[in-house]
Formats: structure tokens, C-alpha cells, sequence
């Protein structure tokens, strides 16, 4: 038994006829190939999983397929635009904030809906916005150096005057 | 030469693909026809198989193939590959699938294949086993007491082995003679390596060459091959293959092999060459990847009024789980209490070692291995004899480091002479200093008022110091091997070097990378020694085709040993390239000059060809000095005269909630010292990680098995994984003194954070609550337990 359903993923139009009780994640891995998106546990707990479901995240082994249908689903691979890394893939890099690289698409994914709401946030802030993700090589050091990194570089961003390169 | 490379924190190589989400991890791999294994495992601890139904399984859709011990006892049992050296270890190591006991909860009854994970984990479901239940044990004191469940025939009393080092007379005498002795049991829970990838296999035996390819999550696909091989499926080495894809997390527990390689490898031959994936799930891991430490350990620690320390008896009791994972016994022994002496003068100690069976999962080496449970030990022994004496703790360890002039090291205790008699020393260190800079950063000596407003705010404040070495760079082999220490191989590593016909360098290593960022470390020692752009060296690594055999990444090695052997290989490269350099410029070889990637002429500097001049000269080959082989390409393997000996002083400092006992880490520094650095991001995103496995044990992680056996943490609900917003960041500062028996100067630094931290957490919250009278508390100091303690100390209904 299977339902069919229709997701936007990173902007493409995908129909696909999936069983109820397969998770989003695993249609995006299994389905669609989006690999990006990684499974680190059971519980929902670890966070490798994070995409952004209508511009919000969602650990994606915690929504079943069904439930996304109609939805806008972005995931690490969407991140980049036109060759060009997104502000805190730059800075993951920049910053060392990766080391096995596991956690880290989710963790891009969780600090992305952070600096969605706030360009300015605190130490404190960041460390709460990525509680829901586990990193067990970094010690989270530079992946808070990386994220500090990136919102300063969206406020600038945001902040040079329009039409200048 | 331009060196410029080696020391620069250049940007990682691998980085582009896991931030975009294009890393490719074992359970990223799919192959045409694949089909995915689940394991049924055990729900008891102990017990007796009666029967097993797989009838309904095999009816299930999507079902292949349904097997049980039975099927898969003409499978050698997995091998033990690090006994304890130089006595009778009771070997008992596990098989693909149980036959008629279990003795462990999460051990593997049944295996089911099938179209799909989904379909594969339904028709384990359907299989039904009908148990006895048997006696169970899951504490390894207990373990040992006269009426215990017993595990294994060959293993009385359920002992694995029993080891000493050191000296026991004199250390006796010490103790006996002391004017301070102070004695302590301390537990060092059992913790779950938790890398965020958990593990897994993928195999697919190829019928038309009989050869297995195996794609595995692994620190060591060198090694795997030569143990699936040599030991368990008795294949021939060369018909298996194996490969490490990208790797998320190890922290040791990826070293082992384990029955999935195995399995997967076995099923694929017996379904005609269908791939076989495995991918273990997070509770799968918890229960059946190997978890760390458990060490039940009392100690004396015996010295003079003025703080000088004279003897340490030790007497640990280490947990070792219902079989022996492949290199146990090794990490409680050598890895351990041989690293007891710490950065101290200690004329005597003695260490006597039991290792134990108990009806609970694989113990083998964590991240740091048997060193962390070595420095837990003496750091907490340090500040309980200081407090003893009313010192300083910091006055204490100063007083007791090992004196820079007295490098090269010979441990007196006789800690450094292995089972045959070959003796290693600690090859240079200057520990004084980088104590006296972690305090100054700390602001130990003001401390005090810091204390004084802390507590007004209802907190209790405490400072907690551990100081440190490290015995890493795992070799070399005469020391660790057979005779003496009982690893069952070589230690030493390799690497390849070519230099291609367009002047591109590509480098092998045997080593591999989980994290670490070899393929960037790697082409900075290689760029550096050639004069070639760093973005013209590629580094491959992981896959037995393609690498030359080595032995591996664990123990902080991979720079120390494999790096050595990259530069080695490179080495070799300049003096073939001299020799064709000097026939290209028709000059002497003893003439010919090499820096910044130009051979010239002595004396005549214009008169010069580029590494990638020769290097299209050797690949041509129209033109080579008589009896040259064509083309750069060159193979070292380096096996180190001695292990490598980081130190260093790590500092906490923290709040204690009194109402709740809460435990807040406000600050941490570390000063490491290990030697010169190939890539100091990397080295400090090494140290920073390794800091939080430590501060894991110090204060919230822990592996509980209920009295029958039940993996009571086991789920990442119920282990208490360190969570960013839990954690300060950390302040790390270094010196700087070189390893003067590596030839590229560095020491290993993949674990001294994990090694240094959780005393330091644990010094501090005992400094804390010491106004209480509090001298010690074990681990984790989870607020339950510090607030349980609080209430105690105060006289109050706990």
C-alpha cells in the first residue's frame, strides 16, 4: 500500500509514491538520493537528520513522508546556490567547526532556522539553538566559532549598500 | 624548501564534500541487486537456547535467506589479537551468530536478509526463540566472587587474565614505611563511544573472481582483511578487499572486527554474489559495538609530609564484557597501568591488573584507552594526598614532575620495560612550564575570592588541575609485539609517494581517516618535503586495493607514525630525483643542491631543474642515468624507535549548585604540549573534542546494566551525550617542545584531551565541595549524586 505525494525538494518538484509508515528521511536518502541527510539514531535525538520542511527545521526522522506531502522540503544539498557555499558552509570550513562530517549537514541545517530568526546571536543562543544536535568530534567549540562566523557575515551581507558587488 | 606547508592551519581538504552533503558514508552506498541483513539479538543477558522457529521469518515478503548459529558454526570464532603479554589469558571471543548460550544482551541469535532494511527488521520480529534463562552477573567484582554465574568453561572464576608491572617489593616497602598513606577506591564507569555514524557493512562476494569486496566502517581496513582472512572465513588475504568510505566518528570502537564484517562477506557468497549491507541502529550500538573503561580500582598512594611522593600500589579490576573484543586485553594492561607513573617521579609502584568476564557487552579501547583511566587514577590520588598533607595541589605536582634535565626518561618504577626486557624511555618533556601557564591563565592563585562570590550567590566554586603524559604514536613493534607486550603484529606504517608525469603527487597511506583529516595533514608533510603547491598532492586512503598494508589509525598514530612514513617516502623520491637531476644537469650528484621543490647545480643556482622537470623526465623515461628504474615512486614503512610522549596541565573550573546540585563548567583551559604541529586548526579542533569526551565522563555519561543484565542507557534518551548548550568554550594555549624521537618533531594529540579532562572536571568539583568535607565522589557527578553527597555532608536526610 502506498500514497502518493508531491514534495518541492530544494526547489524541484518531486511526485513519488511512497509507504505510510516511511519516514521523510528515508524517502530522501532512499528515493531521492539526497544522501546529505544523515541517520545518527533512533530517538530523535542526534540531529543528523535536520532539513528545513516550509522553512523550518525538522529532524526528518521524525516526520513521516506522508505528513511533508505539499511541502517545501531544503536539504544540504540545496544549501549552495549556483556554485556559491552558503554563508555558514563557508564558515564551517573556515572555522574547523567539522571533523567526520556526520553531524554536520544537520547542524548546518539547525543553525540555518537560527540565523533565519536572529542575525545576532549570542554564544549562549547558538548553543542552545544546536542542543538538538550531537557532534561527538568538535567539542562544539568551532562549530559556535563557525555560526558566530556566519551571522556576521550575513549582517554584513545584509548590510552593504544595494547594487554594490 | 618550502615549509611554509607544515605548520600552516590551512583549510581541510576533505571539508568541500561534507558540507555540501556529497561525503559518502557506508549507508550512502547502494549496489545493484543489494539486499539488507538485520541481526535478532538476545534479550536476556545469559541464557540457554533451546530451540528457534525461523519458519514464519522465511515466509515473510521480501525475505531471502534466514540463518542461525547452527548454520554459521563452521565460522571461526572472531580472533583476539592483543593478550595480555607475557601470561595465560582465557580466550573467549564471539561468533557470527550465538550456538546455544547467550551471554549478553544484544548478542546475535539469528540473521535475516532481505529485499529491504524494513522487510529484514519485520521478519526478525517474526522469529521465535524459546530461552532458559540463566544466572546472571554484570559487575566484574562480583564477577570474581566465589559462586558467581560462570561464563565460560576455560575462565574459572571468570577471570580473562591476571597481569602485574612494577615493583612489588619496594613498593610495599614504600607503603609500608610511609609517613603519609592515603587509600581510595574509585570506579571508572563504563562509557559508549557514541560516534555519530554508528557501524556497519556492505559485502558482495564476486562469483566470477571469487573475491569479496567489503566496505566497512572501519579504522583499520588493513587489518580487518588480515583477520577475515587469517582467522575467520580462510580466504585467501589477496581475495579480500576492503574499504573504509568516508568514516563518521570512531573514537577507537571502529578499530575491532566484528561479526557484521563477517557476516555480510559469508551471506553474499551463500546468495550467489548479492551485495549484503548491514547498518547497525543507534540502539544496536549501544548495545553491541564496544563500549569503554569499567575499571573497579583501590589504591594506595604513599609519600612524605613535605609532599614527596614514594609509592603507588594499584589494584584494578577491568571489566572486560562476556567475550573479548580484538584488542581487550591489551588496554587495562599495557595501555594503562604501565602509564601509571604519569609526569611524576614515583620510586615505586606496583599495578596488578584482573581482567574479568560478566554477562554485559565488549569493553575494549576508547578514545585515549587505558590512559584516561591512568590519569583519572593518579590526578585524583594526587590532590587526595595533597589534601592529606594540607598542600597546594599544584605545589604537590611540581614538586613531583619529572626534572627536564633528567630526558631521556627512565621510568625507575620499571614501568617502561616490557615482558622481554626492552625498555623505552620518555623521550623529552618540560613539565613545569606548562603547568605554571594553564594556572596563570586560570587565575589559580586568586581563586579564593572567586570562591568568596560564588558562594554568595548559593554556588560553590572549585578549581580542579590534571596533569598529564601521553604514551601515543602506538609502536613501535619490538616493544608492543609477541614477546613482550603480546600485540599480535606489527606496529609500524606505510606510505606511497608518486610524482606523475604532469608533476601531480599522489600519496597513499595505510593509515585512515575518520575525522582527522588526513588529506590535508598528509599533503602538508608531503608538499612541504617535495617544494610542490599543497593543491597538487592528493592523498588516498582506506581501501586495501589501492594503499600500501598498514596497520591503521588509533592511539594518536597517524601523524607520528604514518606521517613519518610520508615524509620518508617523499625523502626517497628527492634522492632518486637528485640522481637524474645531476644527469639532467650533467653535474655530480654530491653537486646537486635541493630546496623549494629545484635541484641545482652548488655553486651555479641558474643551473637548476623543478621536482616536476625530473619528474616528466622519469616518466618519459627517453633520457635516465644508466641502471635507473623509470618514474617517481616510492614506498616507506617507518616503524619508531619509541612512542611519543605528549603532557600537559588542563585546568576546570566550575559551580556547584547547592539547592540542586547542579555542576556548571564555566571555564576550561588547556596547555598541551604536543611537540610541533602539521596543522594547528586541526590540532586544536582535535584537542577541543577530546576535552568533552573527558568532561562526558566527569559529569554525565555513563553505561548502566541493570542487575540482570539489561542495558539500562540504551538509547541516546537515556545516555547523556555532552550537549553544546552544557559546555563553556575552551581556552587553549601550548608549548612547545618537539619530540626529539620523531623525526618530524610531532607527538600524537588525537586523545590528550579526552586523557587530561576528566580529572580535571572531577579535581574541581571535588575542590568545590571540599568546604564540606566532601574528598571524594565518583563518577559521573550528575546533579542526583552531587546533591545526594551535599545533603550527606551537611547531615541531612539523603
Amino acid at each position: 500500500m502506498t500514497e502518493h505525494i508531491a514534495l518541492v525538494v530544494n526547489g524541484q518538484r518531486r511526485e513519488l509514491d511512497v509507504e505510510p509508515r516511511r519516514l521523510l528521511v528515508q524517502v530522501l536518502r532512499e528515493d531521492l538520493d539526497l544522501t546529505g541527510t544523515h541517520v545518527g539514531c533512533d530517538t530523535s535525538q542526534c540531529g543528523a537528520c535536520t532539513v528545513h520542511v516550509d522553512g523550518q527545521a525538522v529532524k526528518s526522522c521524525t516526520m513521516l513522508a506522508v505528513q511533508a506531502d505539499g511541502s517545501a522540503v531544503r536539504t544540504i544539498e540545496g544549501m549552495a546556490t549556483d556554485g556559491e557555499l552558503h554563508p555558514l558552509q563557508a564558515a564551517f570550513w573556515e572555522k574547523h567547526g567539522l571533523q567526520c562530517g556526520f553531524c554536520t549537514p544537520g547542524m548546518i541545517m539547525a543553525a540555518a532556522d537560527l540565523l533565519e530568526r536572529t542575525t545576532d546571536p549570542s554564544d549562549e543562543e547558538i548553543r542552545y539553538a544546536i542542543e538538538g544536535n550531537f557532534c561527538r568530534c568538535t567539542g562544539y567549540h568551532n562549530i559556535v566559532a563557525a555560526i558566530r562566523e556566519a551571522a556576521a557575515v550575513t549582517r554584513a551581507g545584509a548590510a552593504a549598500p544595494v547594487g554594490k558587488a | 624548501m618550502a615549509t611554509q606547508v607544515l605548520g600552516a592551519p590551512i583549510k581541510r581538504r576533505e571539508d568541500p564534500r561534507f558540507i555540501t552533503g556529497e561525503g559518502h558514508y557506508l549507508d550512502d552506498i547502494k549496489l545493484p541487486g543489494m539486499t539488507s541483513a538485520a541481526v535478532l539479538r538476545s534479550p536476556y543477558a545469559h541464557a540457554r537456547i533451546r530451540s528457534i522457529d525461523t519458519t514464519a521469518a522465511k515466509a515473510m515478503p521480501g525475505v531471502v535467506a534466514v540463518w542461525t548459529g547452527e548454520d554459521t558454526k563452521d565460522i571461526n570464532p572472531l580472533p583476539c589479537a592483543w593478550p595480555a603479554g607475557g601470561v595465560d589469558n582465557n580466550i573467549n571471543t564471539p561468533r557470527i551468530l550465538a550456538i546455544d548460550t547467550v551471554r549478553w544482551t544484544g548478542e546475535g541469535v539469528a540473521l535475516v536478509v532481505a529485499e529491504s532494511a524494513e522487510q529484514a527488521r519485520d521478519a526478525i520480529d517474526a522469529i521465535v526463540v524459546d530461552y532458559e534463562p540463566l544466572p546472571v552477573v554484570v559487575d566484574a567484582e562480583a564477577a570474581l566472587k566465589k559462586g558467581a554465574p560462570q561464563l565460560h568453561e576455560n575462565a574459572p572464576n571468570n577471570v580473562v587474565m591476571r597481569w602485574t608491572v612494577g615493583k612489588e617489593k619496594e613498593t610495599d616497602a614504600a607503603i609500608k614505611s610511609a609517613e603519609v598513606v592515603v587509600r581510595q577506591r574509585i570506579v571508572n564507569q563504563r562509557l559508549i563511544p557514541n560516534p555519530i555514524e554508528t557501524r556497519g557493512a556492505l559485502a558482495r562476494w564476486d562469483p566470477g573472481t571469487d573475491e569479496y569486496t567489503i566496505w566497512m566502517t572501519s579504522q583499520a581496513p588493513h587489518v580487518m582483511r588480515l583477520l577475515i582472512a587469517a582467522f575467520v572465513l580462510g580466504v585467501p588475504e589477496h581475495k579480500i578487499r576492503c574499504i573504509s568510505p568516508d568514516v563518521g566518528g570512531a573514537f577507537g570502537s571502529k578499530i575491532y572486527l566484528y561479526t557484521d564484517m563477517v557476516f555480510t562477506a559469508w551471506a553474499s557468497k551463500q546468495l550467489g554474489g548479492r551485495p549484503v549491507k548491514f547498518v547497525e541502529s543507534r540502539s544496536e550500538n549501544y548495545l553491541a559495538t564496544t563500549h569503554g573503561r569499567d575499571h573497579i580500582t583501590d589504591f594506595e598512594i604513599a609519600g612524605t609530609r613535605d609532599g614527596t611522593i614514594t609509592g603507588l600500589r594499584v589494584k584494578t579490576i577491568a571489566n572486560l564484557g562476556a567475550y573479548l573484543s580484538t584488542v581487550a586485553p591489551g588496554i587495562p594492561t599495557t595501555l594503562y597501568a604501565r602509564l601509571l607513573g604519569g609526569p611524576y617521579v614515583t620510586p615505586a609502584i606496583w599495578c596488578e591488573i584482573t581482567g574479568v568476564y560478566t554477562n554485559t557487552g565488549m569493553v575494549d579501547a576508547y578514545r585515549g584507552a587505558g590512559r584516561p583511566e591512568a590519569t583519572y587514577l593518579l590526578e585524583r590520588a594526587i590532590d587526595l594526598f595533597a589534601r592529606e598533607i594540607g598542600l597546594d595541589g599544584a605545589a604537590v605536582r611540581r614538586k613531583n614532575f619529572i626534572p627536564p634535565d633528567q630526558f631521556p626518561y627512565r621510568n625507575t618504577s620499571g614501568l617502561g620495560a616490557n615482558r622481554s626486557g626492552i625498555e623505552l624511555s620518555i623521550d623529552s618533556g618540560n613539565y613545569t612550564p606548562t603547568m605554571d601557564k594553564a594556572l596563570t591563565i586560570a587565575g589559580y592563585y586568586e581563586i579564593g575570592k572567586a570562591k568568596d562570590e560564588a558562594r554568595r550567590r548559593g554556588k560553590y566554586l572549585g578549581i580542579g588541575i590534571s596533569s598529564y603524559i601521553e604514551a601515543c604514536g602506538i609502536a613501535p613493534s619490538k616493544w608492543f609485539g609477541l614477546p613482550g607486550e603480546g600485540w599480535g603484529a606489527g606496529l609500524w606504517e606505510s606510505a606511497n609517494v608518486r610524482v606523475h608525469l604532469t608533476g601531480k603527487v599522489v600519496v597513499t597511506t595505510g593509515s585512515q581517516s575518520h575525522g582527522q583529516g588526513h588529506e590535508t595533514t598528509m599533503a602538508q608533510i608531503v608538499a612541504a618535503e617535495l617544494g610542490v603547491p599543497f593543491d597538487d598532492v592528493l592523498v588516498e586512503h582506506s581501501d586495501t586495493a589501492g594503499t600500501p598494508f598498514g596497520y591503521g589509525t588509533y592511539g594518536s598514530r597517524s601523524a607520528t607514525v604514518g606521517g613519518v612514513a610520508a615524509r620518508n617516502a617523499a625523502r626517497k623520491i628527492i634522492e632518486k630525483s637528485r640522481r637524474l637531476a645531476a644527469h639532467m644537469l650533467e653535474a655530480s650528484v654530491d653537486d646537486i643542491e635541493f630546496a623549494d621543490g629545484k635541484f641545482s647545480v652548488q655553486g651555479s643556482p641558474d643551473k637548476a631543474k623543478t621536482i616536476q622537470e625530473v619528474a616528466l623526465a622519469a616518466s618519459v623515461g627517453y633520457d635516465l642515468p644508466a641502471g635507473m628504474e623509470p618514474f617517481l615512486d616510492e614506498t616507506a614503512y617507518y616503524d619508531p624507535p619509541n612512542l611519543s610522549w605528549p603532557f600537559g596541565t588542563h585546568v576546570a573550573i566550575v559551580e556547584v549548585d547547592e539547592e540542586t546540585g547542579e555542576v556548571d563548567l564555566t571555564r576550561y583551559i588547556a596547555v598541551d604540549d604536543v611537540g610541533k604541529k602539521i596543522n594547528p586548526l586541526i590540532v586544536d579542533g582535535q584537542i577541543h573534542g577530546g576535552i568533552v569526551q573527558g568532561v562526558g565522563q566527569a559529569l554525565w555519561e555513563s553505561a548502566v546494566y541493570s542487575d540482570d543484565g539489561q542495558l539500562v542507557s540504551g538509547s541516546m534518551m537515556d545516555y547523556a551525550l555532552p550537549r553544546a548548550s552544557w559546555l563553556p568554550g575552551f581556552e587553549l594555549d601550548e608549548t612547545i617542545t618537539p619530540s626529539t624521537d620523531n623525526p618530524l618533531g610531532v607527538k600524537g594529540v588525537g586523545e590528550t584531551g579526552t586523557i587530561a579532562s576528566t580529572a580535571a572536571v572531577a579535581n574541581a568539583v571535588v575542590d568545590a565541595l571540599a568546604p564540606l568535607g566532601i574528598r571524594h565522589l565518583d563518577l559521573p557527578l550528575t546533579a542526583p549524586r552531587v546533591w545526594h553527597a551535599i545533603q550527606s555532608a551537611k547531615g541531612g536526610q539523603a
